[in-house]
């Protein structure tokens, strides 16, 4: 066993790391707030870069890498907050043309556990196809077959969204297994996404605790604030493990469970990024309360996340379920 | 020890409720939070009515407008506007919590008269312009600078967060009259009218999306003399007044308001469905809501005391921090909770269906500004500690 991040992983990490901090600054995101939350030309270079076919086998046109891996480019992605339907769009891209390229873009529902109106669609207005992910099957189909309403004011600026009350039943793309698999998956991407909220929001709040002063002394020398930034640091380590056990554990289910190995991570990860955020708004006393700051954008993708494949109630009850 | 309200509190009481009953429906539905023209109308015409029917400035002094009421009358007035929904204090915060009070303790007689009986009804809103770039939890370190010339001190600097200084007639203004001294010592608290040349107000965006506070600009502002609250350099003790004020008994009605909030929360939860069963058939939310009303029944208790001990020294005391602490952390718990119960469906800030999601998510997201604004959660805890229970001071 070597749990650490092997050489070609970290080489994955330091590539998406670099696009992502020179494509999508703080300031790229204020500019998507502020517009339509999507960026079209954005989805075809990270479709370049492989996020979409990363685990698509190469004869296939991918990639041809694993879970693990897709765990760390989705960490990376979660750290700047890249917007669109991005779980979506990578775990079609081996049964919908034009999925991995990013010429299509694909968005859907959860309804695996849930599946009662109001449905809250993200990204319609960008959506070439809707997939629905059942219990007992993932179905596609076309967003001009549903009538939704825009809602205004969406939480997440970056992530605009549509409620709808019916929806049609769609042609089915995958079996009841393949559905299974794909709520597994999609859990642990969202976790991925979780923990990189996790970790930036730590980051930014220690950097910022280095920097700003208060009594003639960085902020960052009161022990009540190392304590926060100390726990977030801890929360964002759980949560980092976690995820990268749940993706190393679909890669080969022979070691571990791989339901609770998925309950685990998108439960700490989303635990993780909700309360870092929540502790970097803190930690910025009034800026953080500002729009200028991102801090609130952390949070208010956390909320999304948390109300993606599963919430932390939901896999707290699975685990319950599993381990008894 | 004695929580029995008085035949004449409860007199009180059905007068206020009597009152109420009629004028809440007719004062109509707030305007939306950033129509601020239409907010200021809807706030101040309302404390003009709570005035006009004898209910404004409950402890007030009576030649100022105010009721000079028992404080218990007060507790029930809270009671009363927080079980009716009355409109709250809204833009006369500033005014009618803090400002107006620390008048009343530290004001000069025309200073009284000038502004207590206006601020009452709601003829002049207040703001405060306290904190700046470099003095935010160390609010000593302020630099504006105020010179002494003739009547006026001539004001240069900048202030940062001031809540509604874009609305305000008047603010409390903090400024440096000694910059020789140790930094407590050379503070001076002024009455800013907002209208005098030279301010310069630039809205600030909120995570919410609002323009609620601003940044104050002064460049050779003149502020009479006349308008100074204490003595020149004694404005750290007078500022301790007014923090007390805002930290103490300023959250006082807000907390039942918090109440009315958990109801709101169970309503939702007995609407939404999970499956095949109401959220509020999952026993896990009903313990959790009923740890959280508990909670807040003896935060309420506690305020009673507070209050009630306040009463002997005329200013609220510090354990108006632990107060302040308590409630601010709980109002984050039940406005997350709130949230998690909208499910998928808080993904947006509008209604949907029957589901207040608006009401929610704004309460979730202003919710987090409790524990910063008037002194952050980890200040409240320092001023516990050192202030009430005598610790060493952290290492310089
Ligand atoms: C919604 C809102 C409205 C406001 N309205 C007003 C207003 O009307 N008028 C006005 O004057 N001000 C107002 N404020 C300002 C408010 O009082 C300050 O934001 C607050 O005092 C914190 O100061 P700061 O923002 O500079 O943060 P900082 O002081 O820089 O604090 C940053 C972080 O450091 C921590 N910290 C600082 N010192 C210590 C210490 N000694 N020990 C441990 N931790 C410490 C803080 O807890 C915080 O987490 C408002 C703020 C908000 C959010």
């Amino acid at each position: 066993m070597d749990f650490r991040l092997n050489e070609d992983q970290e080489a994955l990490q330091d590539g998406v790391r670099s696009f992502c901090s020179a494509r999508v600054p703080h300031d790229v995101l204020h500019e998507l707030a502020a517009g339509e939350g999507f960026d079209r030309a954005l989805w075809r270079e990270l479709a370049e870069m492989g996020v979409f076919n990363l685990c698509l086998a190469e004869n296939e046109g991918g990639v041809g890498l694993g879970m693990a891996d897709a765990v760390v480019v989705f960490a990376e992605m979660g750290r700047v907050l890249v917007p669109g339907p991005l779980i979506w769009t990578h775990l079609a891209s081996g049964f919908i043309d034009g999925a991995a390229t990013g010429e299509t873009v694909v968005g859907g529902l959860d309804l695996y556990s849930v599946d009662q109106a109001p449905y809250v669609i993200e990204h319609l207005d960008q959506l070439d196809v809707i997939l629905l992910l059942r219990r007992e099957g993932v179905f596609r189909i076309d967003p001009r077959e549903i009538s939704a309403r825009a809602i205004p004011d969406p939480l997440d600026p970056l992530t605009p969204v549509h409620e709808c009350s019916e929806l049609p039943k769609g042609e089915r793309v995958l079996d009841r297994d393949d559905a299974m698999q794909f709520r597994l998956e999609a859990s642990v991407l969202a976790a991925a996404l979780q923990f990189g909220i996790a970790e930036a929001c730590q980051e930014l709040a220690v950097d910022y605790a280095k920097t700003r002063e208060q009594f003639d002394r960085p902020i960052g020398s009161f022990q009540a604030l190392k304590h926060i930034l100390a726990d977030m640091f801890v929360r964002q380590e759980i949560a980092r493990a976690a995820a990268y056990a749940a993706g190393a554990t679909l890669d080969d289910p022979g070691v571990g469970d791989v339901l609770r190995a998925a309950s685990s991570a998108k439960l700490n990860a989303g635990d993780a990024a909700h309360k870092n955020a929540r502790a970097c708004i803190q930690v910025h006393g009034g800026m953080g309360y500002t729009w200028e700051v991102p801090a609130h954008y952390y949070l208010k993708r956390a909320w999304v996340l948390e109300n993606s494949f599963g919430s932390i109630d939901e896999h707290a009850e699975q685990m319950a379920s599993l381990i008894s | 020890m004695d929580l029995r309200y008085s035949e004449s509190d409860e007199k009180f009481r059905a007068e206020l409720r009597a009152w109420l009953d009629d004028a809440v429906p007719a004062h109509g539905e707030p305007p939306p939070t950033d129509d601020w023209d239409a907010r200021c109308v809807y706030d101040t015409g309302w404390q003009r009515k709570l005035f006009d029917a004898g209910y404004a400035g409950i402890q007030w002094p009576r030649e100022y407008g105010g009721r000079d009421a028992s404080l218990t009358e007060q507790l029930v007035y809270y009671e009363e506007i927080a079980r009716a929904s009355a409109p709250y204090v809204g833009v006369n915060f500033v005014g009618l919590l803090h400002g107006g009070p620390t008048v009343i303790a530290e004001g000069t007689d025309a200073q009284k008269a000038k502004h207590l009986q206006k601020i009452l009804r709601g003829e002049e809103i207040w703001c405060q312009g306290f904190s700046e770039p470099v003095a935010g939890s160390d609010l000593a370190a302020l630099q504006t600078r105020a010179v002494r010339d003739g009547d006026d001190y001539v004001v240069n600097g900048h202030k940062i967060w001031c809540s509604f200084a874009h609305v305000a007639q008047y603010g409390e203004l903090l400024v440096r009259t000694d910059p020789d001294v140790r930094k407590h010592a050379g503070i001076t608290w002024l009455i800013l009218p907002m209208d005098t040349p030279g301010i310069e107000i630039r809205p600030l965006p909120t995570l919410v999306g609002e323009g609620e506070f601003s940044e104050v600009f002064f460049e050779d502002v003149r502020v009479p003399v006349e308008n100074r609250v204490g003595d020149e350099n004694d404005g750290w003790r007078v500022t301790n007044v007014t923090l007390r004020f805002e930290r103490g008994t300023a959250f006082a009605s807000e907390m039942i308001q918090l109440q009315h909030f958990l109801a709101d929360l169970i309503a939702l939860a007995r609407k939404v469905t999970r499956h095949e069963s109401h959220a509020w058939d999952d026993r896990a939310l009903r313990l959790e809501v009923g740890h959280l009303a508990a909670e807040l029944d003896a935060l309420w208790a506690m305020v009673k005391l507070s209050v009630c001990r306040a009463n002997q020294t005329g200013v609220p005391g510090l354990e108006g921090s632990a107060i302040k602490l308590y409630y601010t952390e709980l109002y984050q718990r039940v406005a997350e909770l709130a949230t998690r119960v909208l499910g998928r469906a808080a993904l947006g800030r509008s209604d949907i269906g029957d589901r207040p999601n608006k009401m929610i998510l704004n309460k979730m997201l202003q919710s987090l500004s409790l524990t910063i604004a008037a002194g952050t959660s980890q200040i409240q805890r320092n001023i516990i500690a050192e202030r009430i229970l005598g610790l060493p001071k952290e290492r310089k």
